[in-house]
C-alpha cells in the first residue's frame, strides 16, 4: 500500500507493510509518477514500513539517483525501523542515506 | 523439523517469510534476529524464482527452520539449475552513487544477516541452502 501526499515543495510518499520484489514496483511507481513530473525533492515515510528486502532498496536507490540529477534534489527517508536501518547497513547504502526522525523534520531539511 | 512448500512466486514471499519468522520467534530470538532470518530467506528464495528458475512460476521451494538451544537453521531446496555463488559478483558499494548496481546485493545481505551460510548443488535434482542464525 503506497500513498502520495503532495506538497508545495516537498512531496512525501508513505508506504506500509513488506517492500519486497512483489510490492516494490508499486512503490517504483510511486517515485516514477513524481519524478516524470518533475518533482524531486522527495521524503518516504517509512513509519508502517515492516520489512524491506534489496529489491525495495534498489528502488530508493534509483529513485534517490535521479532525484539528484536535478538542483535540490534527494530522496530523504523518514522513520525507519532499527531493523531497516541494520538492512541499509548490511548492503553498505547508509552513507548513500540522509535519515530522519520524523516526517516534519525531513521536509525542513530541503 | 517444520517444513513447508511454496510455489515460485513473489506475492508467496511475505508467507514464506512469516514462516520462518514465527518459528525463530517462538524459539525464542530476539526480534533483531527473527528479523535477519526473514532477510536471509526473502533474499535467498528471491534468487532462487529470478535466477534459478528464470522468473515466477508454478515450480517449488521447500523450506524448512530448525531450532536448537543455539539458535535456528533454515533449509531452502530448489529444484533449479545448480547455483555457484562464486560465480555472483562481490557487490561493491565503494563507488559513486551513479554507478552502484544490483547485482550481488541479495548474496550480500544473506550472508551478513546470517552467522553460517552454506550452498549445495544436488546432482540431477537442485540446490540445497542452509543457513543458520545463533542466539
Amino acid at each position: 500500500m503506497v500513498e502520495t501526499i503532495r506538497m508545495e515543495k516537498v512531496d512525501v510518499v508513505k508506504a506500509a507493510g513488506r517492500i519486497d520484489s512483489h510490492s516494490s514496483p508499486e512503490l517504483k511507481d510511486a517515485f516514477d509518477l513524481l519524478l516524470n513530473d518533475g518533482r524531486n525533492m522527495l521524503v518516504f515515510d517509512m513509519s508502517e514500513v515492516e520489512f524491506l528486502s534489496s529489491s525495495g532498496v534498489w528502488v530508493l536507490l534509483e529513485t534517490q539517483k535521479r532525484a539528484r540529477r536535478r538542483s535540490k534534489g534527494d530522496l530523504v527517508l523518514a522513520n525507519p525501523s532499527e531493523n531497516i536501518k541494520k538492512t541499509l547497513d548490511l548492503a553498505g547504502l547508509m552513507h548513500f542515506m540522509k535519515i530522519f526522525d520524523g516526517v516534519d523534520t525531513a521536509v525542513a531539511g530541503f | 523439523m517444520p517444513k513447508a512448500t511454496f510455489k515460485a512466486r513473489y506475492e508467496n514471499l511475505g508467507r514464506i517469510c512469516e514462516f520462518v519468522s514465527s518459528t525463530a520467534k517462538r524459539a525464542g530470538l530476539d526480534d533483531s534476529a527473527a528479523y535477519a532470518v526473514e532477510l536471509a530467506t526473502n533474499e535467498a528464495c528471491t534468487n532462487i524464482i529470478e535466477h534459478g528458475y528464470g522468473g515466477e512460476s508454478d515450480n517449488r521451494i521447500e523450506c524448512s527452520i530448525e531450532a536448537d538451544d543455539g539458535g535456528v537453521t533454515v533449509v531452502l531446496l530448489d529444484w533449479s539449475r545448480p547455483f555457484d555463488p562464486s560465480g555472483v559478483p562481490v557487490a561493491n558499494f565503494a563507488v559513486p552513487l551513479e554507478e552502484l548496481n544490483p547485482r550481488g546485493a541479495g548474496l550480500r545481505l544473506i550472508r551478513g544477516s546470517m552467522d553460517e551460510v552454506q550452498f549445495e548443488p544436488i546432482p540431477g535434482t537442485g540446490n540445497r541452502l542452509t543457513m543458520r542464525k545463533s542466539r
